[in-house]
C-alpha cells in the first residue's frame, strides 16, 4: 500500500475538481490516478475496511443470516408450534425470570460493592477489586462444576441448607445462584467508573445546603448513578439469558422445572431439529433484544431529562 | 474536577457496607474458587497428578492451545484492521458496523455454536457439499476454531477502539506530512501507542478462547482424545462422576484464571493511561 | 452579623496553606479574598465553609463557635467554582433543595417552598427557564442558578470561590455588577475568592491580599491603591515599572531630576523604586531615561507606550490620548520622567 505525497494529493483535487494543473507541473512528472484514495489524509482506509467487512460477514452474518432463515422449514406454523410448545415455554419464562431476578440482586450488590470500592480505603481493596473480575476470566465450566459442588446437599453450602429442607442445586434457585456470580462484574464495572468521577464538589454543595450523608447519597448521588445502573443491569441480563456453561451443571435439567432455553437448543441439535433448535434460538434473540431496546429508550428518556 | 478521595469507613453505615461487600465477594467469588482447588486435592497430589497427566487431558491441552493459537491472532488482525478504519475514517454505515461488531457479545454461546452446525453440521446448508468432498468443518478442529473466533471476536477491536478515538489522528497525519508512508505510520506511530491495549485485548481474548464452553461444545462432537478442549473434558469427567478429575482439570483452567487477572491487573496499574478509559466485557 | 477568623493555621502533608491568618468581616459586607493560584484564598473559603478543618485558630460569629459546627448546620451559602448544579434536577429543583432536605419539622410547606424559589427566579432574572436542566443553560445562567440554590437557605454568609472563573470576560463583567446589584438588595455578608485585582478592586467593600498563605494587606480597594503595603501588593494590582533611585526623606533623587516618593517604613540610599504606567510624564528634551518608542496601542481609555531606554529597561507608560503622547511615532526618541515613586523596603 503507498501514500500519495501532500503535492500530488492536492494535484488530484485539482483535477477532481475539474481544473486543469498542467501548467504548474514540472517537467517528467507524472500525476498519480486520482483514486478516491486520495480524499483521505491517512492510508489503508479500504484495506481496512476490506478486511473488517469480509470477517464480519463471513464470521457474524453470514451465521447469522442462516439461523434467521432456518426456523421457516415447517412454514410460520412450524416455528409457532416450537416455540409455543410448553417445554419451550417453561424454558424461556425460567431463563428469563431467574435471569431477571440474578440481575436485579446484582444491580443492588454490585452498587454497594462498587461504592465501598470507590469510597473507602482498606487493607486488600486492589486485590478486592482485581478478583471482581473472576467471573469474566473463570471459565464457566469451571465454576458451574464448583458451583454445582458447593450447592449441592452435600456439599459446603447446600450442606447448610439442607436440614432446612431448602435444595439449592438442581432446581431453579441454583440457576440463580449460578447467574449472579456471572452477572456481578458487570454491574460494579458499570458503575464503579461513573462513581469514581462523580464531582466533589457537587456533593459539598449538597452538604453546605443541610442535606445529610444519606440525603445526599440518595437525593444526589445515586440519580447520576442511574443510567450506568441500568446499563450494568442489562448487560447482566443479557449474559445470564444465554449463559450456558455456569448454569448447566447445577440447574439439574428437569424438563419443566429447571431446564434452561439454551439447553433447549442443545437437545434439538442433538436430535437433529435443526429448525426447532433455531426456532428456539430466534425467540431468545427476540425477547433479549426487546429487553435491550426497553433499556434503551429508558436511557434515552433519562438523558432527556439531563442525567447522562 | 475535583473528586472525592476513599478514606477508611467510619460512620457504622460505611462499616456495614464494607462488611457486606467482603461477605458477598467472599461469598459468590471466591468461594466458588477455592472450592475447585479443595475438590481437586482432596485425595491428595498423587491422584491429582495422574488426572491431569492422563493422555486426554494432556490431549486437551494441547488442542486448547492449538484453538486458541489460531483463533487468537486472526482475531487480533481483524481487531486493528477494524479499529483502524473505524476509527481513522469517516463512512456511512459505520453505527451499523459497529452494533455488527458487539453482536457476538450479546449472543448466547449456545447459539453462537448453533449458527455453524446450520451451515456446516450434516443438514446444515453446506453439510451435504462438504460431506460429498469428504471436509470436516464441525466435529473437527475448524469447527472449534471458527467458534472460539466468533465468540471472541470483538475484544480486541472493543479494547482498542475507545483508545484509538481518544488519542486521535493528529500524530499520524502529522507524520504523513512529514512523508512517511502506509505501514511507516502505523508500525511507528499508531502501534507504539496502542501496544498496551492491544496486549489487554489479546490477553482477555485468549483468556476466553481457552475457557469457552457454551459454543465449542456444541460443534465439538465431544470426541475424546480428539475434539474436546479442556472445558468439554472438564464436563465429560464430572458427568462420568469422576470428581477429582474433573476438578484437577477445572484447576489448570482456574489458574489460568489468575494468571490472566493478575496480568490483567498489572497492565491496568502500570499502563493506566495507555489502555482504554471505558472497559465493559 | 459579622465574622471573625482568628490566628487560622492549615498545613496540608508538606506546605502550610494559611500561616496565622486573622481578619474579620463586617455585617452585610462584601469582601474579596484576593490573591494568586496557591496563596491558600481557597482554602481558607471551604475552611468558613465547613468543608475543611483548621489545624488551629478559630472562627466565630456573632460570638458562636462555627468551628464546632459541621458544614449542614453552618447555614452558609456557598457558590462553587464548577457550579456544582444538580444536573438530574431543574433549575427549580435545585434551589429548592436546601429547603427540601431539611427535617419535617423546620421544612417550609409546599407552597411556602414554591414561592420562595419563584422569588429567587425573579431575583435571578431567569423565571421562564425554571423547568430547564442545567445542561439546557449557559454557563451565565448556571452561575446565576447556583448563586439562587445558595441564596435559597437564607445563608448568614455567602461565599464564593472564583465566581467568574468558568466566563468569557463578556458575560463576567455584566454579571459582576448584576451581583454586586444582588448583594446589595440582600444585604447579606458575602466573602469571595478571586485571583483577578481588577475584579476585587471592582466589586468589594474591603479586600483581604494573601500570598503563600498569610495575609499582606486588608484595605479598600482605594487604600490598597494609595497606600500599599507592600512591593508583593504594589505589584500584584498592576503593572509598574522598577528603577533604581537615591531615596533621601520623601524624595527619588535620580540622574539629573527628582521625584516625589512614597516611602514604607524609613529608608534611604539606593533603593529599588516603582512607578505606574499613568505617573510618568513624558516630554521632548528632558529631563527624565532617555527612550525610543517600542510601540503604541489603545488601551481603553488611555494609550499604552512602550519604552526602551539605552541601557534596554522597557517602560509601560500610558496617557490620555488626547495628550501629546498622540503625536509620537515608532522610533521616536523620548524622555519618560516618573511624577511619583514608591520605595518598600522588601
Amino acid at each position: 500500500m503507498t501514500t500519495d505525497s501532500p503535492i500530488s494529493a492536492g494535484d488530484a483535487r485539482l483535477e477532481t475538481n475539474g481544473r486543469s494543473a498542467h501548467q504548474i507541473k514540472p517537467e517528467g512528472f507524472k500525476p498519480p490516478k486520482a483514486t478516491h484514495r486520495t480524499q483521505h489524509v491517512l492510508p489503508g482506509f479500504h484495506a481496512s475496511l476490506g478486511i473488517t467487512l469480509t470477517y464480519l460477514s463471513l464470521i457474524v452474518l453470514l451465521p447469522l443470516v442462516a439461523l434467521v432463515l432456518r426456523p421457516w422449514e415447517a412454514g410460520l406454523d412450524g416455528f409457532i408450534r416450537t416455540v409455543t410448545d410448553e417445554r419451550v415455554l417453561k424454558a424461556l419464562q425460567l431463563s428469563f425470570t431467574t435471569a431477571f431476578w440474578a440481575a436485579v440482586v446484582n444491580l443492588f450488590a454490585g452498587l454497594i460493592v462498587a461504592w465501598v470500592l470507590t469510597r473507602y480505603e482498606f487493607p486488600g481493596k486492589k486485590i478486592i477489586d482485581a478478583i471482581v473480575d473472576l467471573p469474566f476470566a473463570l471459565p464457566t465450566a469451571v465454576a458451574g462444576v464448583s458451583l454445582s459442588s458447593l450447592y449441592a446437599p452435600n456439599g459446603w453450602v447446600g450442606s447448610l441448607f439442607d436440614p432446612m429442607g431448602i435444595k439449592i442445586a438442581y432446581t431453579p434457585i441454583g440457576i440463580f445462584i449460578a447467574l449472579v456470580f456471572i452477572g456481578l462484574p458487570f454491574v460494579v464495572r458499570s458503575v464503579q467508573p461513573v462513581l469514581a468521577e462523580f464531582d466533589a464538589e457537587v456533593e459539598e454543595a449538597a452538604l453546605t445546603l443541610g442535606a445529610t450523608p444519606m440525603q445526599t447519597a440518595i437525593r444526589v448521588i445515586l440519580p447520576s448513578l442511574a443510567p450506568a445502573l441500568i446499563t450494568g443491569f442489562s448487560l447482566a441480563f443479557a449474559r445470564a439469558v444465554g449463559e450456558y456453561g455456569s448454569v448447566i451443571f447445577i440447574a439439574g435439567n428437569m424438563p419443566y422445572i429447571s431446564e434452561i432455553s439454551p439447553l433447549l437448543i442443545v437437545i434439538k441439535l442433538e436430535e437433529f431439529d435443526y429448525a426447532g433448535a433455531a426456532s428456539v434460538a430466534i425467540a431468545m434473540l427476540a425477547l433479549s433484544f426487546t429487553i435491550l431496546l426497553v433499556t434503551n429508550f429508558v436511557q434515552v428518556l433519562l438523558s432527556r431529562r439531563g442525567r447522562a | 474536577m475535583k473528586v472525592k478521595a476513599p478514606e477508611a469507613p467510619k460512620s457504622p453505615a460505611a462499616i456495614a457496607l464494607l462488611a457486606f461487600a467482603l461477605f458477598w465477594i467472599a461469598l459468590v467469588i471466591v468461594l466458588p474458587l477455592v472450592n475447585v482447588l479443595f475438590e481437586a486435592f482432596r485425595t491428595g497430589v498423587a491422584p491429582y497428578l495422574a488426572a491431569i497427566l492422563e493422555p486426554d487431558a494432556i490431549s486437551a491441552i494441547k488442542l486448547t492451545l492449538l484453538v486458541a493459537a489460531i483463533a487468537v491472532p486472526l482475531n487480533a488482525v481483524f481487531g486493528i484492521a477494524a479499529a483502524w478504519c473505524i476509527t481513522r475514517f469517516e463512512f456511512r454505515g459505520k453505527g451499523l458496523l459497529l452494533s455488527v461488531l458487539d453482536l457476538p457479545f450479546t449472543l448466547s454461546p449456545v447459539i453462537s455454536g448453533l449458527v455453524w452446525i446450520l451451515l456446516f453440521g450434516a443438514h446444515g446448508w453446506f453439510g451435504a457439499w462438504l460431506d460429498a468432498h469428504n471436509i470436516r468443518i464441525v466435529f473437527a478442529l475448524p469447527g472449534l476454531v471458527i467458534a472460539t473466533v466468533l465468540v471472541t471476536l470483538p475484544f480486541v477491536a472493543r479494547e482498542l477502539i475507545p483508545l484509538m478515538l481518544d488519542q486521535g489522528t493528529d500524530e499520524e497525519i502529522a507524520a504523513v506530512t512529514l512523508g512517511a508512508r502506509g505501514w511507516d505510520v502505523f508500525f511507528r506511530i499508531t502501534l507504539p501507542n496502542i501496544k498496551w491495549a492491544l496486549t489487554y485485548g489479546v490477553l482477555l481474548c485468549t483468556a476466553r478462547a481457552m475457557g469457552e464452553f457454551g459454543a465449542v461444545s456444541i460443534v465439538s462432537g465431544h470426541i475424546r482424545g480428539l475434539t474436546n478442549t479442556l472445558p468439554l473434558h472438564i464436563e465429560v469427567l464430572y458427568n462420568e462422576y469422576n470428581t477429582v478429575a474433573a476438578f484437577a482439570t477445572a484447576s489448570i483452567l482456574a489458574g489460568l484464571a489468575i494468571v490472566t487477572l493478575i496480568l490483567k491487573t498489572l497492565l491496568e496499574w502500570r499502563f493506566a493511561d495507555e489502555l482504554a478509559a471505558h472497559r465493559r466485557h | 452579623m459579622s465574622l471573625t477568623v482568628q490566628n487560622i493555621t492549615k498545613s496540608f502533608s508538606d506546605f502550610a496553606a494559611l500561616d496565622n491568618v486573622s481578619f474579620e468581616a463586617h455585617s452585610g459586607e462584601f469582601l474579596a479574598l484576593l490573591g494568586p493560584s496557591g496563596s491558600g484564598k481557597t482554602t481558607l473559603l471551604r475552611l468558613l465553609a465547613g468543608l475543611d478543618q483548621p489545624d488551629s485558630g478559630s472562627v466565630t460569629f456573632e460570638g458562636e463557635d462555627y468551628l464546632a459546627l459541621n458544614a449542614r448546620e453552618r447555614r452558609i451559602g456557598m457558590v462553587f467554582q464548577s457550579y456544582a448544579l444538580f444536573r438530574h434536577m431543574t433549575v427549580e429543583q435545585n434551589i429548592a433543595f436546601g429547603l427540601n432536605v431539611r427535617p419535617s419539622k423546620d421544612r417550609p410547606s409546599k407552597a411556602e417552598i414554591k414561592a420562595k424559589v419563584q422569588s429567587l427566579l425573579k431575583l435571578i432574572q431567569l423565571e421562564d427557564l425554571g423547568k430547564r436542566f442545567p445542561s439546557q443553560l449557559s454557563g451565565g445562567q448556571r452561575q446565576r442558578v447556583a448563586l439562587a440554590r445558595a441564596l435559597a437557605i437564607s445563608p448568614r454568609i455567602l461565599l464564593l470561590d472564583e465566581p467568574f472563573g468558568a466566563l468569557d470576560a463578556l458575560v463576567r463583567k455584566d454579571l459582576r455588577r448584576w451581583l454586586r446589584r444582588i448583594h446589595d438588595e440582600t444585604g447579606v455578608t458575602t466573602i469571595f475568592v478571586t485571583h483577578d485585582q481588577e475584579e476585587a478592586l471592582d466589586l468589594a467593600d474591603r479586600v483581604v491580599v494573601l500570598k503563600d498563605g498569610q495575609i499582606e494587606q486588608i484595605g479598600k480597594p482605594l487604600e490598597l491603591y494609595r497606600k500599599p503595603a507592600s512591593s508583593f501588593v504594589f505589584d500584584f494590582l498592576g503593572t509598574n515599572n522598577q528603577v533604581t533611585a537615591t531615596v533621601s526623606g520623601a524624595e527619588a533623587k535620580f540622574d539629573g531630576f527628582t521625584a516625589p516618593a512614597v516611602v514604607s517604613g524609613e529608608l534611604t540610599g539606593p533603593q529599588v523604586v516603582r512607578f505606574r504606567p499613568f505617573d510618568a510624564h513624558l516630554s521632548k528634551d528632558g529631563p527624565g531615561f532617555k527612550g525610543k518608542v517600542l510601540s503604541i496601542l489603545p488601551a481603553g481609555a488611555n494609550l499604552r507606550l512602550e519604552l526602551q531606554s539605552e541601557d534596554g529597561t522597557v517602560f509601560e507608560t500610558q496617557h490620555a490620548h488626547d495628550s501629546d503622547a498622540s503625536d509620537l511615532a515608532l522610533n521616536d526618541t523620548v524622555y519618560v520622567k516618573p511624577i511619583k515613586v514608591y520605595v518598600f523596603g522588601n
